[in-house]
């Protein structure tokens, strides 16, 4: 008796305890597993993004060796704490003696393909548009990802001018200073870009203080 | 607002999620051999896809803030209830669709265009709405791209195709056509 | 390895090659093959899962109650995946953003849950593993056939290495969507060929080896 009972309990349905113990026993080694990896690789991914930020900031803003992030709240900007997300934030670029030397501002809209993000450096003494860079972009490649990997075209934001509005014009010689030379062939890629620092301009150029008072560098900052 | 629009007729038709995205072929070459049955499939995969929308919103929100670390795990948790839910909702209200759905309704859990909105929603972060208008977008471009693909196959059966071609062979070239006639919506929408 | 071990892995590479043969793991395949360092890339992740998911389901196949094996896989195979998005984030950044989500949609990869459910589950640790070993290689093959095809004739290029110099034009549509579909296509064509010609040959060849093994 005893014995039919122990061979037909293996066969028998498993209890629902066994079933959760399974479950719970399984996501709770998974959990740990999980937590492992995340705490072991957690500052070097840190490190890598912030690497990525500092190079994209120094590259649109020439002369800068820290910046600092700075958040729009209550009408003006001010220093953030740098975990600080989903409010709306730009950079800002001092140089080695903590002098002010422009925002960096990153925006994005829709392209040929898919959505565009840039980061461009501003100079508000000058007004002007002084580097871009193309963060994420899948235009076609080979004409539209121009934007991205054509140095020419880079050129045209070293000294841009902002005002009265950026145009888009035909590759020719001696545009003038509010001008871009398209890309041959990627028409639409490049207006697409000029059309995002239009409409990220608008949104933050007024956001701005004027010249002269910016936020000065947090003390903290590295 | 307009850029709600862009996100619906990216999904929907410059970056659809199966021709220009690679996501839910299992399911895209599965089923849709019958017109009926892949419109079907393509509605339920779309209502699948909202509710995941607002549940990833939900748990990015709220739960995923103190513990990134388990996005995966919890989205596909979230989606296997939910086509669980849907499975037992279509076998109560209609079982004939049940049977011609057969085994790919269950399989909708493992289709990684569900997935893949949770984790590009997040990636964009994108708001509840955001997400609502992402999910209405690629599940009906996915919707499109299986009744378009299913009328290509039924007219294919009628041709004299040789017999190295047929099958999965064939749909992949389909497919190919398709995807290519879908990138003449690039630029739809850029702002010239 | 005994005789069957390498059975196993012989068999993912060729006659059941998941990609040539069983058609399954098409997502991530046309995605990540516009060229060959993404998909060595994906490939590498793809095996960690694989064989690590597979090695652990054939351990513990005693201890998960049939009721919940399907749950249990994908929180193993979830770990794994997660594991392995967080390891190449931190060592190869530039690649994590090339693979963008794919190498967390592993995670839903018809292949990987396949194994578990078909083989892995019902098997000793040895052939287990084999198995997917020899699966991950032949998916290994598929991806880097694939991707090279296309990154050479899409981008004049392997490895990200130039090969034609500048005056080659692309064929640009090679690495767009639907060059995958179409390349892939075309290659399933290929290969049921090879299958169909080794078929016919094999039975035109059957009478003369009967007559040689009766004779000998």
């Amino acid at each position: 008796m005893a014995l039919r009972q122990l061979l037909t309990r293996n066969t028998a349905e498993p209890s629902s305890t066994r079933l959760v113990v399974t479950l719970g026993i399984a996501g709770l080694l998974s959990g740990l597993a999980i937590v492992g990896i995340y705490e072991l690789t957690l500052s070097t991914i840190a490190d890598n993004k912030a690497r990525e930020l500092r190079e994209a900031v120094f590259k649109v803003l020439p002369g800068v060796s820290r910046f600092q992030k700075l958040v729009y709240a209550e009408g003006t900007l001010q220093p953030a704490a740098s975990q600080a997300s989903g409010e709306e934030f730009i950079y800002a670029g001092y140089d080695a003696n903590g002098a002010f030397v422009g925002y960096a501002i990153a925006g994005e809209g829709p392209g040929y393909q898919d959505t565009i993000s840039l980061l461009y450096g501003y100079k508000p003494a000058q007004r002007r548009i002084v580097g871009m860079e193309v963060l994420d972009n899948r235009e076609t490649p080979g004409s539209g990802d121009k934007i991205q990997k054509d140095p020419e075209f880079r050129e045209n934001f070293r000294a841009l001018a902002v005002e009265p509005k950026i145009i888009v014009v035909k590759k020719g010689t001696k545009p003038k200073p509010n001008q871009v030379d398209a890309i041959t062939g990627a028409t639409v890629s490049s207006n697409s870009v000029v059309s995002i620092l239009e409409n990220t301009n608008r949104r933050w150029l007024n956001r701005l203080p004027p010249a002269g008072t910016e936020p000065p560098l947090a003390a903290d900052k590295p | 607002m307009s850029e709600l629009v862009w996100i619906f007729v990216s999904a929907l038709l410059v970056n659809n999620f199966v021709l220009s995205y690679f996501l839910g072929l299992c399911s895209f070459f599965g089923v849709s051999g019958k017109l009926e049955t892949a419109f079907r499939l393509g509605l339920a995969n779309t209502f699948v896809m909202l509710i995941t929308a607002v549940a990833a919103w939900a748990l990015n929100t709220f739960v995923l803030v103190h513990a990134p670390y388990l996005r995966l795990i919890s989205f596909i948790v979230v989606i296997a209830s939910t086509v669980q839910f849907v499975e037992m909702v279509i076998k109560k209200l209609s079982p004939a669709l049940f049977q011609a759905l057969g085994i790919y309704l269950p399989l909708i859990a493992t289709n990684c265009a569900i997935l893949a909105l949770a984790i590009f929603a997040t990636n964009r972060g994108y708001g509840l709405l955001e997400g609502l208008v992402f999910a209405l977008g690629a599940g009906g471009g996915g919707t499109l791209a299986l009744v378009l693909m299913a009328s290509l196959r039924e007219e294919a059966e009628l041709a004299d195709i040789p017999s190295l071609m047929k099958g999965t062979a064939l749909n992949l070239i389909i497919a190919g056509i398709l995807s290519l006639a879908f990138m003449g919506f690039a630029g739809l929408f850029s702002q010239a | 390895m005994t005789a069957s071990a390498l059975q196993e892995l012989h068999k993912g590479i060729w006659k059941e090659n998941p990609v040539f043969v069983q058609v399954l793991g098409m997502c991530p395949m046309l995605a990540v093959t516009n060229s060959v360092i993404n998909a060595i890339a994906m490939s590498l992740a793809t095996f960690f899962v694989l064989v690590g998911s597979s090695f652990l389901v054939s351990l513990c196949k005693d201890l998960i109650p049939h009721q919940v094996r399907i749950s249990c896989y994908i929180i193993i195979i979830a770990t794994f995946v997660t594991v392995a998005d967080f390891t190449l984030q931190a060592l190869l950044p530039a690649v994590h953003k090339e693979l963008g989500a794919f190498i967390a949609l592993i995670v839903v990869n018809c292949i990987i849950l396949g194994r578990q459910e078909a083989f892995a589950s019902k098997q000793p640790v040895g052939l287990a593993v084999a198995d997917a070993v020899g699966t991950a290689c032949g998916f290994t093959l598929a991806l880097v056939c694939l991707g090279s095809i296309r990154e050479i004739l899409g981008n004049g290029s392997l490895f990200g290495i130039g090969l034609f110099g500048p005056h080659f034009e692309p064929w640009v549509v090679m690495i767009l969507p639907p060059g995958g579909f179409i390349t892939l296509g075309l290659l399933l064509l290929f290969f049921n060929w090879l299958q169909e010609t080794r078929r016919q040959r094999r039975a035109t060849a059957q009478p003369s080896a009967d007559e040689g093994v009766t004779a000998g």
